[in-house]
């Protein structure tokens, strides 16, 4: 019986002017509270999960029987001839990300950077207002743009094309994530850089940013995982191609657009093809974000 | 070797709040020098002023003169050039959490471009050394992360790192406030060895520290420095009232 034994010894010092009060042992009922809200709180993550889960295990379901070597090695048949693959979707698929990241991730960082460190006033409230604008702008609106910059002026579609328009939803996601993260870093780990005499930019960039790695890499990887399945953006960009093709200012196939295209195909074959090409896309969206947290995981130090 | 400092009428504010008035004081070099006072009288604020960390605060701004050694601290001098000679001990032990121990003392010669690899070898060991943590951690220099560490030697890390840019003068800001009595008493033998080769100017709360490492002793309240003499004679026979009422626990 401590709980109540406490009390009374805790009001037996009157001197301090605390009034003597009793608190009531923990009752039955907020016992019970207690187990229902953990109750509660593992059944929304359940919810949340499920649909990942019933997505990816329909996926397989519809999709491993379709995928063969033949299909991560060819590129698509004409419509009547079975067999065939995604080989060149695939690799235009990278293509067009790696693009994406390339003009995305420097931009967006640098974004947060400015936004973080340089932006506790009313120029970064503009950037920032205007990025949360861009986030909600509707994908295929980016890709009408990236169609005005780069599309009109090349004359054809490309990969070039298509990344710009992913870069460009990418860069207030990173921007944002970047600038939440370097916010995180305690003023007491820079004031410690300025101590040494390290320069203010020497510091965002080598001391800051290097303490926010994992979060700002967090947010990188979120924008990724959000445009690589994106279609609309890229489907007046990199237009989609149905051959090989390794030049970055040519249209370029994507697996979100082949599987668009096949989607809405009356073909059976197709349909199959599609599901399959859902699966590697989504197999290669996982890795890829899986790789990045190990390799970072791998370069952290012991009790860091 | 260390320099000594001299502070004419320096004043200094945060917006339009002012927290230091007209404070004078010249730090004799090669000495250890307190700074007493009660809470938010300002201690910190002056030795901020001193390597201009001060102004890192925004609407922060000082008025004043002070020189150090050569170099004349608010008059055509770079802030980054200053605190590469004037280095500065935290409160909290704040080491960089994404570095090893080798990499955290190593810190202040890499990001200023020193690349010397056998010569930074040298230089991170001679720190290590000199703040009394060599033993503890020389097995795991690369290994593991500067906040892996204790408090207290997190702290000895932090010194280390300042040592390491070799700097004339030392400001510690309460170095052991955040740490317990074995690692305050291994931190105050520290000081009385680094005070053979640098200035300290060091803030404290305690007393009794500041008579063991200072020689001389400087009392703050409300902004102003009320007296700055000798430890002995501030401790002993203080000429000030105010002094005499806190040194001797009267209040504050």
């Amino acid at each position: 019986m401590p709980d109540t034994n406490s009390n009374s010894e805790a009001g037996g010092i009157p001197q301090f002017g605390i009034p003597e009060i009793s608190i009531p042992p923990i009752s039955r009922r907020r016992r019970v509270t207690d187990h229902v809200m953990t109750g509660v709180a593992v059944l929304t993550v359940a919810l949340v999960l499920l649909p990942l889960f019933a997505i990816f295990a329909y996926l397989v379901y519809k999709g491993i029987g379709s995928i063969n070597l033949a299909f991560l090695t060819q590129t698509p048949k004409p419509v009547g001839e079975p067999g065939g693959g995604m080989a060149n979707a695939i690799v235009g698929s990278m293509v067009i990300l790696s693009i994406a990241s390339l003009l995305g991730v420097p931009l967006g960082i640098g974004a947060g950077i400015f936004l973080s460190e340089y932006g506790r006033n009313r120029y970064g409230d503009i950037v920032r207002f205007v990025s949360d604008v861009l986030n909600g702008v509707p994908s295929i609106v980016i890709g009408i743009v990236a169609y005005g910059l780069v599309v009109m002026r090349q004359k054809h579609f490309s990969a070039l094309a298509g990344g710009v328009a992913l870069a460009i939803m990418m860069i207030p996601t990173i921007a944002r994530t970047t600038e939440q993260m370097l916010l995180l870093v305690p003023q007491a780990i820079r004031e410690a850089a300025y101590g040494l005499g390290v320069s203010r930019w020497r510091t965002t960039l080598s001391i800051t940013l290097r303490t926010a790695t994992s979060g700002v890499i967090t947010g990188v990887m979120l924008a990724f995982a959000r445009v690589a399945g994106e279609t609309a953006p890229l489907l007046f960009t990199a237009f989609g191609n149905q051959f090989w093709n390794w030049k970055t200012d040519q249209p370029t196939a994507a697996l979100s657009l082949q599987i668009f295209t096949y989607a809405i195909s009356p073909f059976d074959e197709w349909h199959r093809q599609a599901w399959a090409g859902a699966l590697v896309l989504i197999v290669l969206i996982v890795s890829a974000v899986a790789a990045v947290r190990i390799a970072v995981k791998h370069g952290t130090l012991a009790g860091a | 070797m260390g320099v000594g400092i001299t502070v004419e009428r320096l004043n200094a504010f945060y917006g339009k709040t002012q927290a230091l008035f007209d404070v004078n004081i010249t730090v004799q070099a090669n000495h250890a020098t307190a700074l007493i006072g009660p809470s938010g009288c300002g201690k910190s604020t002056f030795i901020r002023c001193l390597n201009r960390m001060h102004e890192t605060i925004p609407e922060a701004r000082v008025e004043g003169k002070v020189v150090i050694g050569d170099l004349s601290v608010y008059n055509g001098t770079s802030a980054t050039q200053l605190r590469r000679r004037v280095g500065m001990v935290f409160q909290k032990p704040n080491p960089f959490p994404t570095m090893s121990i080798y990499d955290n003392v190593a810190a202040g010669l890499k990001l200023n471009g020193f690349r010397n690899r056998k010569q930074l070898d040298e230089v991170v060991h001679k720190s290590l050394h000199s703040s009394a943590l060599w033993d503890e951690v020389k097995d795991h220099l690369h290994k593991k992360s500067g906040a892996s560490l204790s408090g207290g030697q997190q702290q000895r890390l932090c010194i280390a790192r300042a040592l390491a840019v070799q700097p004339e003068v030392l400001l510690m800001d309460e170095p052991c406030s955040a740490l317990d009595p074995i690692s305050t008493g291994k931190i105050e033998e520290l000081i009385f060895q680094l005070k053979e080769q640098y200035t300290i100017v060091i803030v404290t709360h305690n007393m009794q520290q500041a008579a063991r490492v200072a020689e001389f002793t400087g009392f703050f309240l409300l902004g102003k420095m009320i007296e700055f003499d000798k430890t002995e004679k501030i401790f002993t026979n203080p000429s000030d009232k105010r002094t005499e009422d806190y040194v001797t626990g009267r209040f504050g």
